[in-house]
């Protein structure tokens, strides 16, 4: 681990962010996130008539349940599907930094659209006294949960060439991983097993830094579950055995 | 240069390398021959460590590829055969991206990029997005990645496949201008390409290799080569020529030979 190590990891991570800006994914992405997020937030918003932002950070996690897989399904089916594969792997760089580039890539990107939101708390402060806190604590905790969705999105693109398939499987699990802590899933689970599904779903984490408690154990958790998933995409790549 | 030893690669059941040995000296052309199917391109992948062998082992420069497999792929230059390009990137764009990664320092960037594009031909096509060249060029793209770093040793998985006969020579030219200081390894179908360009040649077929040596050997060794045949030039009429030769002790036939390639006329027409 040194400067070099790093340096190679930031050739490879400009070369995905400039993926997303050389084609029309990245434009669609950021309207499609603002227009959907901006209205379903003042849809309600000038119904209910408080100028709370807790709403629109609730909202988060579903809109991020198909942006995230939208954004890390082709980056492993595509290079698969194209055989640049072959290139990238060829080339004197470890299975890691291709693997971190990668996530930070779309991690870096993320956070762009996320910021470009910036316009909503500014207009709700305009109409009157707003908390600062919910605010911080809900795009800290917002782009804690994209990273673990994105985490969850990249290695299952790494199983495939198909890159639909790779979104549809990534959004799947990353709602089954936002529900296994839901009230709703816990009824019907055996008592031992709750306090785990609680602790293991996303949800909870979620809500808890939202409200602008940044708890240690939050961060342990999401940074864990990231490196959890990092961890598995480098051994497929290494396996070499995808399909 | 290169060391093969023993290599062996399954994949399930199937046997797609079976026991391969053979070693590449340094600046030394090598001629990798076989139908398709017959295991070049896995051997080949093997050597650049994107597969690992069933067993045996690859040694370059006296370092094992699978155990220190950063070392050796600085010391290659590598061209698959679907030339796998970043089809949304411009020319410049991915040559730059190259350079990079392959750690070429900030200030000979700009001078080795000039040098690639200038020995490669690509300046008209500088500022194309990949997916708009044609063959000829994503070929040359791609062999253009391959020698950026100035790799001790090249290797270039059919680099003439689906090219007219004309790119074929080219390619065959900047090949040989290479080998003259690194050491490649190309693979072909195509005997007379082999015989064009290479030092030496390793025949491989269904996962072992048939014959070695350098392409005068291998065509002493064959069958087809007892048989010799004499050009003559004649004037005046070619059909009691012809009578008077059979009549010769030993001649099997004679035959009147006036066909050009279709290679030579198309090279005519397209100077």
């Amino acid at each position: 681990m040194n400067k070099e190590y790093f340096k190679t990891i930031y050739i490879l991570f400009k070369k995905e962010l400039m993926g997303y800006f050389n084609s029309p994914i990245a434009y669609i992405f950021i309207g499609t996130f603002l227009i959907v997020g901006n209205w379903l937030f003042f849809k309600s918003f000038f119904l209910i008539g408080q100028t709370n932002i807790r709403p629109y950070f609730d909202l988060l996690p579903w809109m991020f349940l198909f942006l995230a897989p939208a954004l890390t399904m082709r980056l492993w089916a595509e290079e698969k599907k194209s055989g640049t594969i072959e290139f990238l792997l060829t080339i004197p760089v470890t299975d890691w930094q291709v693997v971190l580039a990668k996530f930070f890539g779309s991690l870096v990107f993320l956070i762009v659209t996320l910021l470009l939101s910036i316009t909503l708390p500014i207009t709700v402060a305009g109409l009157g006294n707003m908390d600062i806190g919910p605010v911080i604590g809900g795009y800290i905790s917002s782009i804690f949960l994209g990273g673990a969705y994105l985490s969850i999105g990249l290695f299952i693109s790494s199983l495939t060439k198909n890159q639909i398939i790779a979104f549809v499987l990534g959004l799947s699990a990353c709602f089954a991983m936002f529900m296994i802590g839901a009230d709703f899933a816990l009824i019907g689970a055996p008592k031992f097993l709750v306090p785990v599904m609680k602790f293991f779903g996303f949800g909870n984490h979620f809500y808890s830094m939202a409200k602008g408690v940044i708890d240690s154990i939050d961060v342990i958790y999401y940074m864990s579950f990231i490196a959890l998933f990092l961890w598995f995409n480098t051994r497929v790549i290494q396996s070499r055995e995808w399909k | 240069m290169i060391e093969i030893k023993n290599l062996s690669k399954k994949f399930g059941d199937t046997k797609v390398l079976d026991d391969i040995s053979f070693s590449v000296k340094k600046g030394e052309i090598l001629g990798f021959l076989g139908p398709n199917g017959a295991g070049k391109s896995t051997t080949m992948k093997i050597i650049t460590d994107f597969w690992a062998p069933t067993s045996g082992s690859v040694e370059v420069d006296g370092i094992v590829v699978r155990e220190n497999s950063i070392e050796t792929r600085k010391k290659i230059g590598y061209l698959p055969e679907t030339v796998p390009l970043y089809e949304d990137m411009l020319v410049i764009e991915y040559l730059k991206f190259v350079a990079e990664v392959r750690g070429i320092s900030k200030k000979n960037i700009k001078n080795r990029i000039k040098e690639v594009v200038e020995s490669c031909k690509l300046r008209e096509v500088l500022r194309k997005p990949i997916d708009e060249l044609s063959k000829g060029y994503r070929q040359r793209v791609g062999i253009a990645q391959a020698i950026m770093h100035e790799p001790d040793i090249l290797i270039l998985d059919e680099p003439t496949t689906g090219l007219d006969p004309k790119q074929i020579i080219e390619i065959r030219n900047l090949i040989k201008e290479i080998g003259k200081e690194k050491t490649v390894i190309f693979s072909t179908h195509i005997l007379s390409e082999v015989s064009a360009t290479c030092d030496r040649v390793v025949i491989i077929n269904k996962g072992k290799i048939v014959s070695e040596g350098t392409p005068a050997e291998i065509l002493e060794r064959t069958e087809a080569k007892k048989k010799k045949s004499i050009v003559v030039e004649i004037s005046g009429d070619e059909k009691s020529v012809l009578d008077e030769i059979r009549n010769i002790r030993g001649v099997e036939s004679a035959r009147v030979n006036d066909e050009i390639t279709l290679e030579d006329a198309f090279l005519e027409l397209t100077k």
